[in-house]
């Protein structure tokens, strides 16, 4: 079984013509590790797994697989396999010729290759099914499928294109247990794309999350989740409260900024941007809905918001409360339910409040769209 | 049941009035102009070739003669065949199977480049260039041939110029003409269908079976032919039929010896003036051709269904 092999990217640029699809991203995956691309479409994200595997070559930089330099190597010569955003199953060869072409290229008789896809059917639970045509499948089975074309081949590395993108809500999930169950068994390399960020957190053991071509943050998803390093970062990964104002003192980590109608805010700075700040500096503060909680005091701390409620859903397994914000912009406080009936009525002035270390400040930057 | 749904549907999104209309119309576009003539030359073939003071009367039976004349010639005793004729029929056969072999090969690359460099300006282009030759005549287009090909032609002009050949190349008497004429005037008849099948392939079956190492050749043979024999049906299928049944480009670009079966055809019907005769050697063209091309389709896994796509 192998363990897995490094895949570096170097400074890598591609660019299309004047149009830069990739910029200056350097990314080092750890052998064996989950690796996952995150980032809205567009961003740039199939072109560096289109590089990694070979189908393009970096305008500059340089990509190492397993520590040796890519540059002019083909997509068949490197140990890599991809896995297409629409699977790309070949629709006239029955299941069993589609797992097994690879070893149909390096010439294995027709019994060789049957018992080894019958081996990979059996391993994603479609055992008998390798006669059947891949417009006989489902679309989760399209996808074991899939999988098991790219595994055939014992590659190191698996690159995944959004292979679920295509799925309903339920078999996504089930899948993503599957093609975590499928990574402890094969133990190589995955590197995985996707725009969804629950996909993303959930399997991966480190997060890249690209911005139209720039890759922002590149961390564990816990630390992704919990200390964005720029504003991109934290209002596309999950939900997020967004307050403005201008950065009033700094003590050591922590900073506090004047917003103008939530007052003054305790917040840690970005790891990434500490003594990086200085007091008078515009900047932007983050806290997650699920970080807010009702206050018994009225609030005046600086970890304390007050403001009037505009409206409550309820979500099951929480209610989403919505107050005033600055700009028009609202703000979102989770509560789980615990069986309130109601948590507040519209219009009723609540106090909020937070721990500082569930806050994060960073420069102004860009935001991801709605 | 499936049949009854399609024509509610149909009736449906056009409304009683313009559905009946239209259906009117298919129905007499069927009839009238396809199923009728053939039947009437069908009726022909066999009949005697009568004076008209003689039709309806008691001679003007049925008779197989029409088709004993292709095999056995004007020979009733039935000791010898129809050599001239039956060779010319053969002949006509193998060539316009050539012709297809041949515009199968030439159009294959063509439509995969064309069909894979998905709308570029360029491509575009290119589709006009070939097309526009088409809007002159068909004769016309045969004649040019035949000047180029001539003996003091371009081709000739070209090819001692270049000191390949002294003396020119008689490319009429070689049949080399004709071939030329008969590959180009249906050549795009066999592109189009193939480029439409290429251009659906998607792309990335090319680059998966690339990433799993298949080498070029493999990949259209396993990938690209497989997607694409439809289109290649369809096209090969129009080519055979046309090339069979062509009549001006070998009246204008066969050498003197060499007749082409629809010659014989037309001089049945001009010349001799015996229809009967004409309509038979017609429908032996047909019906062989017909049996050619579900035989060639059903050795090669074509449904005739897929043609239709
Ligand atoms: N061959 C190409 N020529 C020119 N521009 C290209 C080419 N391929 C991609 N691009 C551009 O590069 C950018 C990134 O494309 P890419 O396919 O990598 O996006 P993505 O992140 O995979 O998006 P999605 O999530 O929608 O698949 C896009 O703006 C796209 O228009
Ligand atoms: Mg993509």
């Amino acid at each position: 079984m192998s363990s897995g092999v490094a895949i570096d990217l170097e400074n890598v640029w591609i660019k299309f013509g004047d149009f830069v699809a990739v910029r200056e991203a350097n990314v080092n995956i750890n052998g064996g590790d989950f690796f996952s691309f995150l980032g809205p479409s567009g961003c740039g994200k199939t072109t560096i797994l289109r590089a990694i595997s070979g189908f393009l070559e970096p305008s500059d930089g340089r990509i190492l697989i397993g520590g040796a330099d890519m540059a002019g190597i083909g997509p068949n010569k490197r140990p890599t396999a991809l896995i297409f955003q629409n699977l790309a199953l070949f629709p006239l060869m029955k299941v069993w010729e589609n797992i097994a072409f690879s070893m149909e290229v390096a010439g294995a008789s027709a019994a060789e290759r049957r018992k080894r896809a019958d081996e990979l059917l059996d391993m994603i639970a479609l055992d008998g099914q390798g006669d059947k045509l891949p417009s006989e499948l489902s679309g989760g089975q399209k996808q074991r499928v899939a999988i098991a074309r790219a595994l055939c081949a014992n590659p190191d590395v698996l690159l995944l294109d959004e292979p679920l993108s295509a799925l309903d809500l339920k078999l996504r999930q089930h899948m993503r247990t599957e093609l975590r169950e499928i990574r402890r068994r094969v133990g190589i390399t995955f590197i995985y794309i996707t725009h969804d960020q629950g996909e993303a957190l959930t399997m991966s053991d480190t997060v890249a999350v690209m911005k139209s071509g720039v890759i922002d943050q590149i961390d564990t998803g816990h630390n992704i989740y919990d200390h964005p390093s720029t504003p991109f970062v934290a209002s596309f990964v999950g939900e997020n409260n967004l307050f403005r104002g201008k950065i009033k003192q700094i003590s050591g980590n922590e900073a506090v900024i004047s917003t103008r109608r939530s007052g003054d805010l305790l917040a840690q700075i970005t790891p990434s941007q500490v003594g990086k700040l200085s007091v008078g500096n515009e900047a932007m503060l983050f806290i997650r809905p699920e970080a807010l909680e009702l206050s018994d005091s009225k609030a005046t701390g600086k970890t304390s918001i007050s403001a009037n409620v505009v409206n409550q859903e309820f979500e099951g397994n929480s209610f989403s409360v919505f107050l005033e914000g600055d700009g028009g912009k609202q703000i979102k406080m989770s509560v789980p339910n615990l069986g309130q009936d109601n948590i507040a009525a519209a219009g009723e002035n609540l106090s909020l409040r937070y721990d500082a270390a569930n806050a994060v400040v960073m420069p102004v930057g860009e935001l991801a769209s709605e | 049941m499936k049949k009854k749904m399609i024509f509610s549907e149909f009736f449906k999104n056009n409304g009683v009035v313009m559905g009946s209309l239209l259906m009117g119309l298919v129905g007499f576009w069927l009839v009238f102009l396809i199923v009728l003539p053939q039947l009437s030359m069908l009726d022909y073939s066999f009949r005697f070739n009568l004076p008209p003071a003689e039709q309806g009367g008691p001679k003007d039976v049925y008779t197989l003669s029409n088709y004993q004349q292709l095999i056995y010639g004007s020979d009733t005793t039935r000791q010898t065949y129809n050599t001239v004729d039956l060779m010319v029929f053969v002949r006509t056969i193998i060539a316009a199977m050539a012709v297809t072999i041949f515009n199968i090969f030439l159009c294959y690359p063509l439509a995969y480049f064309l069909g894979q460099s998905k709308g570029s300006g360029f491509v575009r282009l290119l589709v006009v260039l070939l097309i526009i030759p088409y809007w002159i005549n068909e004769i016309l287009r045969a004649f040019a041939l035949r000047i180029i090909f001539g003996d003091s032609g371009l081709l000739n002009e070209a090819l001692m110029l270049l000191h390949l050949t002294r003396e020119p190349i008689d490319f009429i008497r070689q049949d080399i003409a004709l071939y030329a004429g008969l590959g180009y005037a249906y050549i795009l008849l066999m592109l189009f269908p193939m480029y439409n099948v290429i251009e659906s392939l998607d792309r990335n079956q090319i680059e998966a079976a690339r990433d799993m190492g298949a080498s070029w050749l493999r990949i259209h043979r396993r990938i690209v032919i497989p997607h694409a024999k439809p289109g290649i049906a369809s096209g090969a299928t129009m080519v055979f039929m046309l090339s069979a049944g062509a009549l001006a480009a070998p009246q204008i670009l066969g050498g003197p010896s060499s007749l082409w079966f629809t010659q014989l055809v037309y001089q049945w019907f001009n010349d001799s003036l015996n229809w009967q005769q004409g309509a038979a050697y017609a429908i032996v063209l047909l019906a062989s051709t017909i049996i050619i091309v579900l035989t060639v389709m059903k050795a090669f896994k074509v449904n005739m269904g897929d043609i239709g796509k």
